[in-house]
């Protein structure tokens, strides 16, 4: 039972469409029936099956704005905001980001700067679920800072040849494909410098290191890449030598849309289950619920989350009339990691020791939340990005 | 054959209903609104003798308000082929659908209604029953199976003894149980399919059936939450309970 029925937001015709509605109710019984009674197995597991992945694709899910040749549905970023918040709803973070970073962090570098071959290669079995996509940018030593990988391509004839190391990647172990970064450009500017290459699993020299333990997220899988001597055919690259950078920077603007919606799916849930919590919650004579001191502050949680939601919708829209709004999708990053993370915090509190018990809900989604703060662009880089244009 | 689904817009099955302040209803403010699930199980049911080959279309039809149009592309997302809007804004009784029911019923000529056994708003189970009444066709209400024959349906019903089975020379009318099948998702593409689907909008008076509520409500209550059980030690004890203090031993 969801204790606040429904939110007029999400189901608003300032922002939405009937079918937006109708997605969003598909996916929520499938969180409720596919998800939630089977997550925490694979929460113990450290990956999300492919099997789940498979009905996913068969329902849709991983084709929001693709083209219909490839079986997708060509909405736009409104429908890909309802899937991650309602992804993000489930309380299983690390499942609705194995799925997000498939659609819309990693396979969107194949559909946006690949040619027709790569595309009609790739993006049935993309859409469908049968490939998953994963992308590789982030390196021990360069994170934040993009420019400063040192992955290299070396061209040799009709090949290049790849060597580095690649960490932090979501859907390391399970992917099929992967858009990774490196540098072609010799000594010449950074920006120009990068290209990224679509990578195969099997290809010689390439190499899964490691699965990697983690405080949050735990039915995602996250890995460490290794590249040694890798003979990458030249018809892999994606798009322009040189551009990758730009590119990354780009598909950059849909993640973190992406990001923020699915925090405040999470933050709705955690307040949600909190409200039920302490409404049922009984100390000094009366449910909690009843201590101004705990309801006004779930309030006020809340109303902040609103906002956001708010803005996010906007910004979807916006964006999706062509807009560029570099400035609006970082302060979404930046707003809706941080405030993830308070509404967690409170919510774990109001739990009492409940909140820092392994099985309580909260307890999962107050360790899930965290990165929130740090992947796909870090608070305190978001708001450098914000600030330059103030 | 043509097969007609009459769908309901209800509250969510996952709401938890609250009652207005004033005690004149229920609060449907800002609340979850979907398709009453016995109809998407009697959408599903349709669908699947479709996929059988054992019908050509499938007409979804809903009594209600605009927003109701949300609860038909559903059912067309489904699988339904088109749809009927019978617009109003009046509180729907049973008898008032039913008499509209049987004038589009007389217009499509279907060879199967099949409904919900009720909605899950006012638990009615009644507008079936009186549709099948007013057109004096067969019914087979609270299915569990359906198996469609030639001129004939086998429905297998859930009573209280057990399972029932009777044949029903078609026309007929069929609702609902909730073990007759798990009605599917709609896949996205689907649901974008859907949106290119008609949609037919028709008001009561088109049908020339007055839905002025005959009922009045007088007063909605919460129904008393549940008193807190005891703990017996042993069946001695529970018995002189229920002797002593129950007294329906
Ligand atoms: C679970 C998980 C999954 C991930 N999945 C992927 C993936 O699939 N693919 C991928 O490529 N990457 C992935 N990442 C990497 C992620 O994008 C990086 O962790 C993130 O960009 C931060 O980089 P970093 O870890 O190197 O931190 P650093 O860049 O070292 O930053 C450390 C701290 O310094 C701060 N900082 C950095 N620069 C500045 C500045 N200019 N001013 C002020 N403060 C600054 C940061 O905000 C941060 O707080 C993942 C990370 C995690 C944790
Ligand atoms: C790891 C761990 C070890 C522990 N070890 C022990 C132990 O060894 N022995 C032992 O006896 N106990 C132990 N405890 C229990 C601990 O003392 C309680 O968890 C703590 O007192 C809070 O009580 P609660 O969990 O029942 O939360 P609740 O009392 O249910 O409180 C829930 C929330 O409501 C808030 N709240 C409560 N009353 C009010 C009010 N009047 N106004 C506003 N807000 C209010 C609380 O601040 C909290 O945020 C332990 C707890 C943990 C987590």
């Amino acid at each position: 039972m969801t204790a606040s029925g429904f939110d007029v937001t999400s189901a608003s015709d300032v922002f939405f469409e009937e079918e937006h509605k109708m997605l969003r109710d598909q996916v929520r019984r499938f969180v409720e029936e596919e998800i939630k009674p089977h997550a925490d197995q694979w929460e113990a597991d450290g990956a999300t099956p492919r099997e789940l992945l498979r009905k996913m694709g068969a329902l849709g899910f991983f084709g929001i704005r693709y083209p219909e040749a490839y079986g997708g549905s060509a909405m736009d970023e409104r429908a890909t905001v309802v899937l991650s918040e309602e992804l993000g709803r489930s309380t299983y973070a690390g499942v609705a980001i194995t799925a997000l970073v498939h659609t819309d962090m990693a396979s969107v570098h194949l559909f946006n700067a690949g040619n027709d071959a790569q595309k009609a290669k790739y993006m049935p079995g993309i859409v469908s679920g049968e490939i998953i996509t994963a992308v590789g940018v982030t390196e021990p030593d360069a994170g934040s800072d993009v420019k400063g990988i040192r992955t290299t391509a070396r061209r040799e004839g009709d090949h290049y040849v790849l060597n580095g190391t690649k960490t932090f990647i979501t859907n390391g172990v399970l992917a099929d494909v992967y858009c990774i970064a490196a540098k072609t450009g010799g000594d010449g500017p950074a920006s120009k410098a990068v290209t990224m290459f679509i990578i195969e699993k099997g290809m010689e020299g390439f190499t899964v290191s490691r699965a990697l333990d983690k405080h949050g997220w735990r039915s995602s899988d996250t890995a460490e890449l290794s590249f040694v001597d890798v003979r990458v055919p030249a018809e892999n690259v994606l798009g322009e030598e040189g551009r990758g950078f730009y590119e990354i920077m780009k598909n950059f603007q849909n993640e973190r849309l992406v990001l923020g919606a699915m925090a405040m799916g999470e933050a709705q849930a955690a307040i949600e289950l909190t409200v039920a919590y302490v409404r049922d919650r009984k100390a000094f004579g009366a449910p909690l619920w009843e201590k101004q001191a705990i309801r006004q502050r779930l309030a006020m949680l809340s109303s902040r989350v609103e906002a956001a939601r708010q803005m996010i919708y906007a910004t979807a829209v916006r964006v999706a009339r062509g807009e560029q709004l570099v400035r609006e999708v970082s302060m979404i990053k930046a707003l809706c990691g941080e405030l993830v993370n308070e509404v967690m915090y409170a919510c774990v509190q109001f739990h009492g020791g409940m909140g820092f018990m392994r099985e309580s809900t909260i307890e999962r989604m107050s360790r899930d939340a965290r990165v929130q703060a740090i992947g796909g662009g870090a608070t305190e880089v978001m708001l450098e990005e914000v600030a330059k244009r103030m | 054959m043509k097969i007609l689904v009459p769908v309901k817009r209800v509250i969510d099955y996952n709401v938890k209903v609250r009652v207005k302040a004033d005690g004149t209803g229920v609060d449907l403010a800002n609340v979850k609104m979907s398709m009453n699930p016995f109809d998407e199980i009697a959408v599903e049911e349709a669908i699947r003798l479709r996929e059988a080959g054992k019908a050509e279309e499938i007409i979804v039809v809903s009594v209600g308000p605009q927003q109701a149009q949300e609860t038909l592309r559903t059912g067309l997302a489904m699988g339904a082929d088109r749809g009927i809007l019978v617009k109003t804004d009046a509180t729907t009784e049973p008898l008032a659908v039913a008499k509209i029911l049987k004038k589009v019923v007389e217009e499509e000529q279907p060879g199967l209604v099949i409904l919900g056994k009720q909605a899950i708003d006012d638990d009615c189970n009644q507008t079936g029953q009186m549709l099948a009444a007013l057109l004096g066709w067969s019914q087979g209400t609270f299915a569990s199976k359906v198996d469609l024959g030639e001129g004939t349906v086998d429905v297998t019903r859930e009573v209280d003894g057990g399972l029932q089975t009777v044949k029903l020379k078609l026309p007929a009318i069929v609702t609902t149980d909730l073990r007759l099948n798990e009605p599917r998702y709609a896949s996205l593409p689907n649901i974008m399919k859907a949106k290119k689907k008609p949609i037919d909008e028709k008001s009561p008076e088109d049908y020339g059936v007055d839905v002025a509520p005959r009922l009045e409500v007088l007063k909605t209550v919460e129904p008393p939450a549940r008193q807190a059980g005891v703990k017996v030690a042993d069946v001695a004890e529970l018995v002189a309970k229920l002797k002593n203090e129950a007294g329906v031993l």
